[in-house]
């Protein structure tokens, strides 16, 4: 018993953090809650920390085979954890500005963490739903938290009842896999239908139930309905934590499930998510074209990004899923630098997420239109960022498996995708600016977003730092 | 033999039941009978002899949740009409999707597979096994884990309802003893000069 506890310390910690955090804003009097903050920032660093210092040398599975903890949970842990640290930097900064802060936030956020990290080393089909519903409970919840705007009430009604519906579909797809397998472990899953293939439709079955799950959460066509609204209608700074950290997650669960649990059905998956693929790089890239609503943009480009992740499954080898783990932890850093950008340049009172804000930033500020620019050209894939090697890398993967049309069409619709990238671009760099107001934000923030910038340069540089660490965490 | 008439009779109380709960128009009426469909359920349980489980959903389901429930259905002035609008205009779509998936669904569900010969029989335990013993033990060692988890999904519930519900707004109103004790005369009172009104 003590050895399991031990394999989960960082999880533990984490909740005991996430107490405490609790505790002390419950008693604090604090308007601008930096106690709380800092404290919440100490533990995602405490948790990172150990998730490095307890790095597992092999797989090693915990509480009666619910629980792993492998090189690939370790890594997305520690990207979780390093991510939701910038994220929080961000909304702090959003939510001190505008007036809405509130000690919750950053008690349901370390929750959400807490989440995740269940989620990335889940064993089990009942840890995977458990951590999955303690994420998106904490993510309802921030999203709702400004009572006072009718569009964040709108966004977070939509996200509810959609997440439960798809939750509902989930456990519905988890019954009749425990049904036909007689097992929640994902491990005694796969042995189970490697041994008895007979009553493999019905594993489809169960198996369609989990996919609808799956790309519910990570917002894939035609499941993609409730992203553009969550969206636009949340506030900046949880718009920026629904798009990053929650999709390592998702990818994770997707790893769970699909490659750990249900691999034997290779075959049929493959052909469902490459329809799901198509779907999402075709309504995300052509819908995204037709915004002005900057938020609203970048969320139809999740959706392109998320049909993008699904090639490297498709791919179906251990380096196509490295492929897909390089892609998602590519686009979260691309994702969060990018609605980073959104809460640098509001202000109380005004929020940054029209395109025609962007207009002649380069005048106002060159720096962070460079930076800007950084964010864009890697989303579009323009060498040599960051998202240029994560598409070349899936792409490469896809065609190495045999599916050179698929990948023939994934070009296409990413040149379509790189228009609305440009657009930005064109109008931060050739269009007069509307007014000359001056960048009002602190600096640290307009530190750490530079060097998230700067980041996406430098590992695009360097692809194979990010690569090689991609592909030991699934050399496993 | 009674054994499998007493599980159809609740089997069917049950469809019943919950189908009504979707059909009826009046939410008191819906909620009633969601109190049915639960005693049904618990009956089922105990015929696979599993009495803790079906005790904890009368007690805990009927008596208190489906309570709480029935309250706040009562205390809310659900307006029916604004909640059935496009009801006529969805319905045909509905009804097509509706049939496709119950088609599709049934082909599976309801192939031989699914046949009750391809599952074991309940197992015969003696009259004194104790469900509840068994329960705590596998709850509080093999899924302490998820046991765990869930008490943290039940935190996160709490916070987050009192996070949305309570405001700081002021929105009551109170006295200030401090603030009274330092009112002056002129706070209160004002004196205005006017003319004496003539008698006509």
């Amino acid at each position: 018993m003590n050895a399991d506890l031990m394999i989960a310390i960082p999880e533990i910690t984490l909740l005991a953090l996430a107490c405490l955090v609790l505790v002390v804003d419950a008693y604090s009097k604090d308007p601008l809650h930096l106690l709380s903050y800092w404290i919440t920032q100490a533990s995602l660093l405490i948790t990172l920390g150990l998730v490095l210092y307890y790095f597992p040398e092999d797989a090693s599975i915990a509480f009666h085979g619910s629980f792993i903890s492998d090189a690939m949970s370790a890594t997305l842990k520690a990207f979780i954890c390093g991510i939701s640290f910038i994220v929080f930097l961000y909304s702090h900064e959003y939510l001190k500005e505008h007036q809405c802060l509130k000690g919750e936030y950053f008690v349901l956020g370390l929750f959400a963490v807490l989440g995740m990290m269940i989620m990335a080393s889940a064993y089990s089909l009942l840890s995977v739903y458990l951590g999955l519903e303690l994420l998106s409970l904490s993510l309802y919840a921030m999203v709702a938290m400004q009572r006072t705007s009718s569009s964040a009430s709108e966004a977070a009604m939509k996200y509810f009842v959609l997440g439960a519906l798809a939750s509902g579909m989930l456990l519905y797809g988890i019954s009749m896999i425990y049904g036909l397998t007689g097992s929640l472990q994902l491990i005694t899953i796969a042995d189970v239908i490697n041994v008895d293939s007979a009553n493999r439709m019905y594993l489809v079955y169960g198996m369609i139930f989990l996919i609808i799950g799956i790309a519910f959460k990570l917002g894939a066509a035609p499941f993609h309905m409730w992203v553009p609204d969550v969206y636009q209608g949340a506030p900046t700074s949880v718009t920026l934590f629904i798009s990053s950290a929650p999709k390592l997650a998702a990818f994770a669960m997707a790893m769970r499930i699909l490659v750990d649990g249900l691999l034997p059905l290779l075959s049929d998956w493959q052909s469902i998510l490459m329809i799901l693929a198509v779907l999402s790089m075709a309504i995300g890239n052509i819908i995204a074209i037709s915004q002005t609503n900057i938020k609203r943009m970048l969320a139809y480009s999740t959706i392109a990004h998320v049909g993008f992740l699904f090639l490297g499954f498709i791919a179906g080898t251990a380096t196509g899923f490295a492929g897909s783990m390089f892609y998602i932890i590519s686009y979260a850093l691309m994702s969060i630098g990018a609605f980073g950008m959104i809460i640098l340049l509001g202000r109380f009172g005004f929020e940054a997420d029209m395109l025609d804000d962007f207009k002649g930033l380069s005048e106002r500020s060159p720096w962070f239109a460079f930076i800007m620019l950084c964010f864009m050209f890697s989303m579009a894939g323009v060498p040599p960022f960051l998202g240029f090697w994560s598409k070349w890398f899936v792409l490469k993967e896809l065609v190495a498996s045999g599916f050179v049309v698929l990948a023939a069409v994934a070009v296409v619709f990413s040149i379509i995708g790189a228009y609305y990238y440009l657009r930005i671009i064109k109008l931060m760099y050739f269009d007069k600016p509307d007014s000359m107001t001056a960048i009002k934000a602190s600096r640290q923030m307009r530190f750490v977003l530079s060097i998230n910038g700067l980041a996406i340069l430098v590992l695009g540089l360097i692809p194979n730092i990010l690569m090689s660490l991609c592909l030991s965490a699934l050399a496993g | 033999m009674i054994e499998q008439v007493v599980f159809y009779l609740f089997a069917s109380m049950l469809l019943l039941s919950a189908s009504m709960v979707v059909v009826m128009k009046n939410p008191i009426h819906a909620a009633l009978f969601l109190v049915l469909s639960f005693f049904s359920s618990a009956a089922i349980w105990l015929l696979l002899q599993a009495e803790f489980l079906a005790i904890a959903l009368v007690l805990v389901y009927v008596g208190a949740v489906m309570v709480l429930f029935l309250f706040v259905v009562m205390m809310l002035d659900i307006n029916l009409v604004t909640i059935r609008e496009g009801f006529a205009r969805y319905l045909p779509v509905g009804i097509i999707v509706a049939l496709l998936m119950v088609t599709a669904m049934g082909l599976v569900v309801g192939s031989n597979y699914f046949m009750s010969e391809n599952y074991m029989a309940v197992k015969e335990v003696s009259a004194d096994h104790s469900n509840t013993r068994e329960l705590g033990l596998t709850l509080y060692t093999e899924y302490l884990y998820q046991f765990e988890i869930a008490g943290a999904i039940l935190l996160v519930a709490i916070i987050a309802a009192i996070s949305l519900s309570m405001s700081k707004a002021k929105l009551t109103k109170s006295k200030n003893p401090g603030d009274q004790v330092f009112v002056k005369k002129k706070d209160r009172l004002r004196v205005i000069k006017m003319q004496a009104e003539k008698k006509e």
